[in-house]
């Protein structure tokens, strides 16, 4: 069981990914998608029960994972007074990544050139999420965790964003991510889960793992 | 640790080099401060002189409140606090990189400030060792503890009324302190300024230490 601002969530939630999954998770607004999320990056605590994300228990220390995972949530966690590559760098530099990366992420999303140079505060919602995914091309987590990672993007940034989960999964990564786009996430997923009421269905089925991913 | 906080640092200030608040509204209110005590005060300038010390720490407090403020407030939007804790940089580190850059704001606006009391007060300077000392002890203690209250404050929706409630109290015996080394620095008494000295200094180093080992508590739980 997780603590959302100390209110219980979760309660009975099971979920095992294996290394080198895409895991598509799907359920109604306020199923629990984006708390599970939030628990595998170790940002929501965990009270009850066993949680163990890539080798790191969640209960005995949260901080350990998040070096090693990247989220890419609702908010897109930002600087607006950053321009676009000063953002990446600082992201990149943090989690003691290969600041090389920086650039060949930014051409990669298409934010190189003028917007590499210009204030996040002065791009588009999608941009924005353009510059979010960038951070994750060039971090290069063990672990992607997207929630809802199409919503703001047009053709060719969902476009993007499959080629990159495809080759990122394809270095080895593990995807889990939340979407209610599900004919695109379908198409990327090898395994599709329901959430419900805060637990997790395979099929019409609760799964009968504890959250582990390895 | 010292890794990440001159990371920190580094972000903070360019964020403030690039929106330029710190420079175009922060240092005018400071400026604004001082000339509405001269207004208010004296306009013979006799009381201004005598109170200059004391008038001057005002107007750096004041100021210290909206530099902290804004220092959490780029933390505050678009989840950036969330994007901080899953960077994985050390929470130590963040203090120190966060209090060192509200602190080296601070210098800026304390050289314009001491320009501006001179001009508008006319009061004289004499004690400059003392007056550097007390301007840097006080800085690192006004940044410090104000740094651990803004990122007790930074995830409140009333983080913005709640921060000056929270901080000026805890700050008042610096202060006391740091207007009276300083006023014994200007009275050409600089013996007299030592102690005041040393109580600030005592001052920082508690907040100090107590932001290095709490300041990732604080980050979860606010």
């Amino acid at each position: 069981m997780a603590l959302l601002a100390g209110f219980p969530a979760l309660a009975g939630a099971d979920l095992e990914v294996s290394a080198g999954e895409v895991v598509l998770l799907r359920g109604a607004n306020g199923a629990g998608k984006s708390t599970v999320l939030r628990v595998c990056a170790g940002l929501a605590e965990v009270a009850s029960g066993e949680a163990v994300v890539l080798g790191c228990d969640l209960r005995a220390d949260r901080r350990a994972v998040r070096r090693r995972v990247g989220l890419l949530g609702h908010e897109t966690f930002l600087y607006d007074d950053l321009s676009v590559a000063d953002n990446v760098r600082f992201a990149v530099r943090a989690a003691a990544g290969d600041v090389n990366a920086v650039k060949p992420a930014l051409a990669r999303l298409g934010l190189d050139g003028r917007l590499a140079r210009l204030d996040v505060g002065r791009l588009s919602a999608g941009q924005r999420r353009r510059v979010a995914l960038a951070v994750l091309a060039a971090r290069r987590p063990q672990l992607w965790l997207l929630d809802e990672p199409h919503a703001g993007l047009d053709a060719e940034a969902r476009d993007l964003l499959e080629g990159l989960i495809a080759e990122t999964v394809g270095s080895g990564a593990t995807v889990v991510m939340a979407s209610h786009e599900v004919d695109r996430a379908h198409a990327l997923a090898n395994r599709t889960l329901t959430v419900a009421g805060g637990v997790i269905y395979a099929g019409a089925r609760p799964a009968a793992e504890p959250l582990h991913v390895a | 640790m010292w890794r990440d906080a001159l990371l920190m640092a580094g972000k903070d200030l360019r964020v403030e080099a690039r929106s330029r608040v710190a420079i175009g509204q922060v240092a005018p209110f400071a400026v604004i401060v001082l000339v509405l005590f001269a207004f208010a005060l004296d306009p013979s300038r006799g009381i201004l002189v005598k109170a200059a010390a004391g008038l001057f720490w005002v107007a750096v407090l004041f100021s210290a409140l909206l530099t902290v403020q804004r220092s959490f407030a780029i933390e505050a939007a678009d989840g950036a606090r969330d994007g901080l804790r899953l960077s994985g940089l050390d929470p130590a580190g963040i203090f120190l990189g966060k209090a060192l850059a509200v602190a080296a704001e601070l210098f800026v606006l304390e050289i314009v400030l001491g320009a501006g009391v001179v001009v508008l007060y006319n009061a004289p300077i004499h004690g400059y060792l003392l007056l550097l000392a007390t301007c840097v002890v006080a800085t690192v203690g006004m940044a410090s503890a104000g740094t651990i209250y803004g990122g007790l404050a930074v995830g409140l929706r009333v983080r913005e009324t709640l921060l000056p409630l929270l901080t000026l109290p805890v700050l008042a015996p610096v202060l006391l302190a740091a207007t009276e080394a300083s006023q014994a620095a200007l009275d050409g008494v600089p013996g007299q300024g030592v102690a005041w000295l040393r109580l600030l200094g005592v001052f920082a180093a508690i907040y100090l230490t107590f932001g290095v080992l709490a300041f990732g508590s604080l980050l979860e739980e606010s």
